[in-house]
């Protein structure tokens, strides 16, 4: 019966999940082709593909989520078919969300029950939660509420949440893309340490580096399909990447002779108290960022970051006018038109919402932050022809690929309305761009085309603040990175000198020496 | 003496069907559902209820009917905004409109029968206590009904497994779906609960507090158990202080315009509103951080398969 040749090391045995032929239809569209996977025991086995490439389709498909449209899967050798997660969790298959699946307002503790079956007393959990935990050194306070917790916290909830179930097979999406790299570091040595113990992981990450160093087994999808199973150790990340993307990534790069010019964007000791209950204090931060410069903001989400880019954009106002200047112009009170005007653009994190409104068309889009200043309003009425020549123009320079000419901002993909919401900024021709997580969740193609626009924006003069939290990112484009912790922003450090090993102390929230040292040196 | 306690068993008989409306309502809502018909389901309730009773001349038959009648009314709610995942709000208030309507047909037969209120409990020696005896033990059984219901609810929310399952509906709908619970039933169960209460707050009406029906008898009585889960920031404790706050004032009120103090009734009648919302807003600044309302609140859920 070897449809599947076992390789030398699993001889005699069978795989501990197959998948055969398995194929997800949602209408006309495959969202996963006919996919064979084997993986075995004490194997960590990567799974690659860009956004929509269908990874998480198959885990869902595999965690018991969605039912497959055809194809099997098969556990320990024998087909089965699983009516739910809790089916999937009671045979030993575990999971650990890319969104976590935790609830705000309940405890640790309550969270981990709710992912278990309840056939113990909560007082037993409890206490075999405090016992997992401190086996494999993932300290849990049981009895707080989740969001009063780091996000590397919440991740520990829910890696201890699929080991109290003892899984056989344990399913990882995208674990590291929220941790410092210390906190992904300690990942690793739990996750090698469940290796040993003889479990089965399906490592879900576009980190190629970090799949080198960790995986044993890689699998590789786009467009729905297996495109190759390797071994990631003899591989390079450029081949890696090249199978996944299923042709040459553009590399980007710097303009030689970039000129740093004037301080177009100055924030001088700005403090602003949170508007909500879980937001955070910012505390005395002050940069200055020059024309033609890429001034990169690292930092774990939830650290401060929202907080500065409302303060910096406008939507929150300063009472001192002089903790931001735009242009040499005090505009800490002013509104966001106003810092528009001052030759100003912003690009926030979350596109849908906040960077556009969904359901309105990109024309009206465009119109929205370029009203004040890019000649679209004539007498107080819409020049429609404007606002459709604006979004022409963001979708030739940036391909934006879209159904038709002007469609609802919903409807495009992460990458392409990123690009658009980019482009948008671009074409204004700013003098100071924000922006804040450009490439979360878009595929290589795009951030590329991004990271490519932003510096070719600073060659040209402006000044570019971006917030990220994929050092690889801040590492291709920043002049200088400076790293936020608990509201407080780091001195920044020249991109070449800031090694991970520097960040990520940074953004643990250690300082880098000593103080009276760092005095000594700066004396 | 006698005045204080006629005062304290009126403020109980105001209160129990705030209590009984509102304990639904919350259930409801922690699993996520904003249910805004329940005057709807309540007048529907007292209609079905008042028509029970006076066919059998059972008050407790009267009672099952207005369980079932306001059970029912919230499964049309369910369907649409659960099954068809059509906008709450919009549902919920149809589903007023269609039970104010729907009660005046039913209950068109009805007007003017009069049928022997519920029996009030009678132990002899302790209902005989004076001020207390008849407050603790001459009740009728909605009364005592109302107060083991709030606890039991306050029991399940926080002390069961299934209680706590409801709660993480309540709060992450797409985290309770991806753990493999049936998010959508759980939720039918609440709305049927919340419908089920609703309505015997509604028979309630009829069979105990006045002995006859008329159209739109609930008088807005729906919506202020709405507005009491809101104030008591959806937990069970608060609710009962809420409810009899407004009970208790609503009550004192009446009798203070009888004595003749020099404030103008409209003042009066708005106190009950201001004084519940006043008190449970200071109730709930409390609190420290952490959302107090369900995140998942009125949100529609459309599982993927």
């Amino acid at each position: 019966m070897l449809d599947s040749t076992p390789n030398d090391l699993h001889s005699g045995e069978s795989p501990l999940l197959q998948t055969v032929g398995l194929t997800k239809r949602y209408g006309d569209f495959l969202a996963n082709d006919s996919i064979d996977i084997d993986i075995w025991p004490k194997e960590i086995h990567a799974l690659l593909g860009e956004n929509g490439a269908g990874k998480s389709t198959l885990v869902k498909a595999i965690y018991g989520l969605i039912q497959p449209s055809a194809g099997e899967l098969r556990w320990q050798g024998d087909r089965i078919v699983l009516s739910g997660p809790s089916e999937a969790r009671s045979r030993g298959i575990g999971m650990v969300f890319q969104h976590f699946s935790l609830f705000d307002n309940l405890t640790v503790a309550e969270n981990v029950a709710l992912g278990l079956d309840g056939k113990e007393s909560f007082k037993d959990m409890s206490a075999r939660l405090e016992q997992v935990s401190k086996t494999y050194g993932l300290p849990l306070d049981p009895k707080r509420e989740v969001w009063q917790l780091s996000v590397g916290e919440r991740q520990r909830i829910e890696i201890v949440r699929a080991l109290m179930q003892d899984p056989k097979f344990l399913i990882l999406d995208e674990p590291t893309a929220v941790l410092t790299p210390q906190e992904a570091d300690q990942l690793f040595i739990v996750l090698e340490r469940l290796k040993a113990e003889g479990r089965a992981i399906l490592y879900i990450s576009h980190k190629l580096e970090e799949v080198k160093r960790l995986c044993d087994t890689a699998t590789i999808l786009r467009g729905g399909k297996k495109i190759q199973t390797c071994n990631p150790r003899l591989e390079t990340a450029a081949s890696l990447a090249r199978m996944m993307v299923g042709g040459e990534i553009k590399q980007v790069k710097a303009a030689a002779g970039r000129q740093t010019t004037i301080p177009r964007l100055v924030v001088n000791d700005l403090s602003l108290a949170p508007d909500e209950a879980h937001g955070v204090r910012l505390e005395h931060i002050s940069f200055e960022l020059k024309g033609g410069e890429i001034l990169g903001i690292a930092g774990v989400a939830g650290n401060g970051q929202d907080e500065l880019f409302a303060a910096l954009s406008g939507e929150r106002l300063s009472k001192d006018p002089g903790t931001v200047v735009i242009e040499g112009i005090a505009a800490g009170h002013l509104s966001i038109t106003k810092r528009r005007k001052l030759g100003a653009a912003f690009v926030p994190e979350e596109r849908l919402g906040h960077g556009t409104a969904p359901r309105m068309k990109l024309s009206e889009n465009a119109l929205l932050t370029g009203h004040a200043a890019s000649g679209m309003v004539n007498h107080g009425f819409i020049d429609t022809a404007a606002t459709l020549k604006t979004v022409d123009k963001a979708t030739e320079t940036f391909d934006v690929r879209k159904a038709k000419r002007d469609p609802e901002a919903a409807s495009l993909s992460g990458g392409n309305l990123q690009k658009f919401i980019v482009g948008r900024e671009i074409l204004r021709n700013p003098a100071v761009l924000v922006v804040s997580q450009p490439t979360w969740g878009v595929d290589a193609g795009a951030a590329a085309v991004i990271r490519q626009a932003l510096l070719d924006l600073a060659t040209a003069g402006a000044a570019v603040l971006v917030t990220s939290q994929d050092l690889d990112e801040l590492a291709e484009i920043a002049d200088r990175i400076a790293v936020m912790f608990h509201g407080r922003l780091s001195e920044p450090l020249a991109t070449r000198d800031a090694t991970r090993e520097k960040l990520g102390l940074l953004m643990g929230g250690s300082s880098l020496e000593p103080k009276e040292a760092a005095h000594a040196v700066g004396a | 003496m006698e005045l204080v306690e006629a005062i304290i068993l009126s403020v109980l008989a105001a209160s129990t069907p705030l209590l009984i409306a509102a304990t639904g309502e919350l259930v409801t809502e922690r699993a996520g559902v904003l249910n805004l018909g329940v005057e709807g389901m309540m007048i529907v309730g007292a209609a079905c209820g008042f028509g029970g009773a006076w066919l059998t001349g059972s008050i407790l038959i009267g009672a099952l009917f207005g369980i079932i009648a306001g059970t029912l009314m919230s499964l049309v709610f369910a369907l649409m905004a659960l099954g068809l995942a059509v906008n709450q709000v919009a549902t919920g208030l149809a589903l007023t409109i269609l039970g104010v309507g729907l009660s005046g047909l039913i209950g068109a037969g009805f007007v003017g029968e009069r049928i022997t209120p519920a029996a009030h409990l009678n132990i002899p020696g302790l209902t005989d206590i004076p001020l207390v005896g008849r407050v603790l033990f001459g009740e009728d059984a909605f009364v005592y009904f109302s107060i083991a219901l709030i606890i039991g609810v306050w029991w399940f929310l926080y002390r069961t497994r299934a209680g706590l399952i409801l709660r993480a509906c309540g709060d992450n709908h797409v985290s309770a779906h991806a753990l493999g619970y049936p998010v959508l039933r759980i939720r039918t169960l609440a709305v049927m609960f919340g419908g089920a209460c609703a309505g015997l707050a509604g028979a309630y009406l009829p069979l105990a507090y006045t002995p006859f029906f008329i159209p739109g008898m609930t008088a807005g009585r729906g919506w202020i158990a709405l507005a009491l889960v809101v104030f008591a920031s959806w937990r069970p404790g608060r609710l009962v202080i809420g409810a009899y706050l407004f009970g208790a004032v609503t009550i004192l009120q009446l009798h203070a315009q009888g004595w003749g103090v020099g404030i103008p009734s409209q003042f009066m009648s708005a106190l009950p509103y201001l004084a519940t919302v006043i008190v449970l807003v200071l109730l709930s600044r409390a609190r420290t951080g952490g959302s107090t309302a369900p995140a998942a609140l009125g949100t529609v859920f459309v599982p993927d398969r």
